[in-house]
């Protein structure tokens, strides 16, 4: 029987590092690391010199100096005394506005036409594919200067809206002005509202929030989860007993009742817009950039998602649907019970990429003039104050952290439904 | 059994299948009004497909060509048809196409754009199909030398002196590998071409021959550049330059080595976390400031790097992707082969990976294209910077649909067969039989 034996110890040779698959690994990494450096310290160094030059060291106390300029559309109380800092925290619920907007109307839109491309209808699978190609192969900024360019020129100005034979009317039961200076809808007022509640004090970072809305808000998480609760029940019974008790009135009593005798106790009621010398007063005044951000950004991003839905749809095998119809499940509970939860798994995480990719697209705003964080902070304050290092950095520090904040959530999805394999 | 009356003695006649089972009567019912929920739908469709041709067809058609401005147009349409409204005013585009197609460029050098999209056609062309003859690899080769020289001219010198120093380089690896091992040949070829690159070829090409053999064309500034060929020519070299980027950060991002592979992440996933407008920023304003005092080099060389190194980013993901589904056992029997890394990449690995890729890579190509749009945002004259210039000039202010329906066009047409040639590539590679 042969015996094991250690092999020969060699003695290091220089040429190891070259030839020898051990060593040879460190030898490209310190390479590796030595380039970069050396490159990164390159680049470091010859900025520093070229800013020393332009008498500019790098330092973001300008943040703190007044901004002096107006932002028209914005969630939170500035003017133009206001500083920097507080322009770009302006700019950045900006652009969460019209990402979280964007977001919502996508996937309604998306998951529509996802559907409805794998119609048995030949003439509606057809008009969706007509929809999906045209706006997949043509480049976004292009939509959203279309949209403003038809806001702008196809909308009538308010002055249209005036006298006795007037050209143009409101829409929508006579709620909503569509003008070429924007859009206004009716906004929710409480008579006996209980007002609001500021936040960080005198801070750049300092925001209200509606007293009104975070009641309804809780009050309506408490009514969803005691709906919850009766559904679970309703489960319950239906396990021991066999029958299924009705439910479906008392959920739904649980969940209007209870908001509805809040809005009624705050005095709820629409201001309707309302035109007043040469403009509309009243009601919630969404700009026509906004607008034409919002709209564009959607249908493009729907486009894809509907590939995304219809893609996660089609790789569920006709197996799955037989199997489950066999075990004599109605076809809304294949969908709910059988196909859906397959198919979120192939579809959510592409969503996901793709509502990045719509929040990263929403920086194109600065085309159409809205003040979103790259209007702002990248733009106005970058050209008002010359610092274009320090805005740039921050800028890119912005979408970053919204970036990996969402995939740092869809990491934690895809583990959870990961299937287990060997 | 003699209770029964009748019995089938022979076999009846095959039939034909109802009318309402084939030919177009089966086809509208079982793709069109297979219920009533369907019908209902069919009928709604026809009417939304009514609806929009008959106000899309005579806008386009019965539209006015010839108008030197836009109140012109709306009055000729008047004339002609009674109302301003539903037509095209076409005219914009007559007066201004080949701007929206060359920008500023110089018009009696409009054949150099055009040879080099010529020679681009046919230096893809063995690239994209097997039937094409091998030898017009070559020219594939030395295309990326040929088209800086077309479009800005000056001496061809330079050009011959950057592609020698390549040849000089493959060379190197070529016969010093049997000496040196392959990592020494590498390391020798890099020094060998930045040697060339720096000292010999200026000295020996551009001074030397090109005092001569002073082989120039005129050349034409960066600022002259526009419209759709500004969009071809960045978006060509950035999907030229990231495929190979791409690849190596992918396969940096799934090697051993840390170093390595911690500098691909960190770089992959700031390029993707950012929005290309701010790397646009950076080219426009920062790029200089990170070059040694006093460089200032080309906006339009400084946008491409910029788009490249964000195409890259996103072409290693979607590589790394494919890299991904390959099965172990083909790593696994690469290596038991006793094939070294590059070795089982270049014959195993890659051309499965990148044939699981290929929808991927060319959604990343047609991204990457449209994108090209945004340099219009930091003051390039792209299509959609000429038409705010358009837009602004006092005989087509108010223009709109006709502007942006050409340019959609113009990228419509070069996103979609992009999108059509990658189907056709996956059904030629498609191995698996079904």
């Amino acid at each position: 029987m042969a015996t094991l034996t250690d092999p020969d110890k060699e003695s290091f040779k220089l040429s190891m590092l070259l030839y020898d698959t051990r060593y040879r690994s460190m030898t490209i990494q310190v390479i590796a690391l030595i380039g970069f450096v050396s490159i990164v310290f390159w680049l470091i160094s010859n900025t520093i010199t070229n800013l020393n030059n332009l008498g500019k060291p790098v330092e973001f106390g300008f943040l703190f100096e007044s901004s002096s300029y107006d932002i028209n559309q914005r969630l939170v109380e500035y003017n133009s005394r206001d500083s920097h800092l507080r322009a770009s925290f302006v700019g950045v619920l900006n652009t969460l506005v019209v990402a979280f907007l964007g977001c919502i109307t996508a996937t309604i839109i998306g998951v529509f036409v996802g559907v409805a491309r794998l119609s048995k209808n030949w003439l509606v699978a057809r008009i969706m594919t007509v929809y999906v190609e045209a706006f997949r192969n043509v480049p976004v900024l292009l939509w959203i200067v279309l949209a403003m360019a038809i806001l702008i020129e196809g909308l009538p100005a308010p002055k249209a809206f005036r006298g006795e034979n007037a050209t143009a009317s409101l829409e929508v039961f006579d709620s909503v002005a569509l003008t070429n200076r924007g859009v206004y809808v009716p906004e929710p007022l409480f008579s006996n509202g209980i007002g609001d509640v500021a936040l960080f004090g005198q801070s750049s970072l300092r925001f209200s929030v509606s007293l009104d809305l975070i009641l309804i808000v809780a009050v309506l998480i408490a009514s969803f989860s005691v709906s919850g609760w009766i559904k679970r029940r309703a489960n319950r019974i239906q396990d021991s007993t066999g029958d299924r008790p009705t439910t479906w009135h008392l959920r739904l009593g649980v969940t209007i009742l209870p908001v509805a005798l809040v809005l009624w106790m705050l005095g709820f009621h629409l201001g309707y817009p309302e035109l007043k010398g040469f403009n509309f007063k009243g009601g919630t005044h969404l700009r026509n950039s906004l607008i034409a951000l919002w709209l564009a950004l959607s249908l493009y991003t729907a486009a894809f998602i509907a590939e995304i839905v219809r893609g996660g749809i089609l790789a569920i095998s006709r197996g799955q649907t037989e199997a489950a119809a066999s075990l004599g499940l109605r076809p809304n509970r294949i969908m709910n019970l059988v196909v859906l939860p397959q198919a979120l798994r192939v579809i959510i995480p592409p969503l996901i990429s793709n509502y990045l990719n719509l929040t990263k697209n929403s920086s194109l705003a600065i085309a159409v003039g809205y003040m979103d964080v790259t209007g702002t902070l990248g733009g106005i304050t970058l050209n008002q104050t010359g610092r274009e290092l320090e805005c740039i950095l921050l800028l890119m520090l912005v979408y970053l952290t919204i970036s990996l904040s969402i995939s740092a959530v869809m990491n934690w999805y895809n583990n959870s439904v990961k299937l287990v394999e060997r | 059994m003699s209770d029964q009356a009748f019995v089938r003695r022979e076999i009846i006649e095959e039939q034909t299948p109802p009318l309402t089972a084939f030919g177009l009567v089966g086809w509208l019912k079982s793709n069109l009004f297979s219920n009533w929920f369907n019908a209902i739908l069919t009928f709604i469709s026809l009417y939304f497909i009514w609806y929009v041709l008959s106000g899309v067809l005579p806008w386009i058609f019965l539209s006015v060509w010839n108008a030197g401005s836009l109140s012109e147009c709306r009055e000729i349409a008047t004339a002609t048809w009674g109302d301003s409204h539903g037509h095209a005013c076409w005219a914009v585009i007559k007066d201004r196409w080949i701007q929206l197609l060359f920008g500023f460029y110089p018009s009696e050098l409009y054949w150099r754009p055009i040879l080099a999209f010529v020679l681009l056609l046919i230096s893809l062309a063995p690239v994209l199909y097997t039937s094409v003859p091998k030898k017009i690899f070559y020219l594939t080769a030395v295309y990326p030398f040929i088209l800086p020289w077309l479009m800005w001219g000056g001496s061809v010198w330079a050009y011959v002196s950057a592609l020698l120093g390549f040849v000089l380089g493959y060379a190197i690896v070529r016969y010093t590998s049997e000496i040196v091992g392959q990592l020494g040949a590498v390391i020798l070829s890099v020094i060998g071409a930045i040697v060339w690159w720096l000292y010999i070829g200026p000295l020996l090409l551009s001074q030397g021959v090109g005092a001569i053999l002073p082989l120039a064309l005129e050349p034409v500034i960066s600022r002259d550049f526009g419209g759709f060929m500004l969009a071809l020519l960045i978006g060509v070299v950035a999907i030229g330059c990231s495929l190979p980027i791409g690849i190596v950060l992918a396969l940096g991002r799934q090697s051993d080595l840390l170093i390595l592979k911690t500098i691909s992440v960190w770089f992959i996933e700031f390029i993707r976390g950012v929005p290309l407008i701010t790397l646009l920023f950076v080219a426009s304003t920062l790029l200089n400031i990170f070059m040694p005092p006093g460089t200032n080099f080309d906006i339009i060389l400084r946008v491409m790097i910029m788009v490249t190194l964000f195409a890259s980013a996103y072409m290693a993901e979607v590589i790394r992707g494919g890299l991904a589904a390959l099965p172990r056992g083909q790593f696994e029997g690469a290596d038991s082969l006793g094939l070294n890394y590059w070795q089982s990449q270049r014959l195993i690995i890659m051309p499965q990976a990148l044939k699981i890729s290929i929808p991927g890579i060319v959604s990343t190509f047609i991204g990457v294209f449209k994108d090209t749009t945004l340099v219009s945002i930091i003051g390039l004259m792209d299509p959609l910077g000429l038409s705010q210039g358009i837009r602004a000039n006092a005989e087509w202010n108010g223009i709109y649909w006709e502007l942006f329906a050409f340019i959609a066009f113009l990228f419509f047409i070069v996103c979609f067969s992009m999108s059509r040639y990658s189907m056709y590539l996956e059904r030629k590679l498609q191995t698996d039989h079904r």
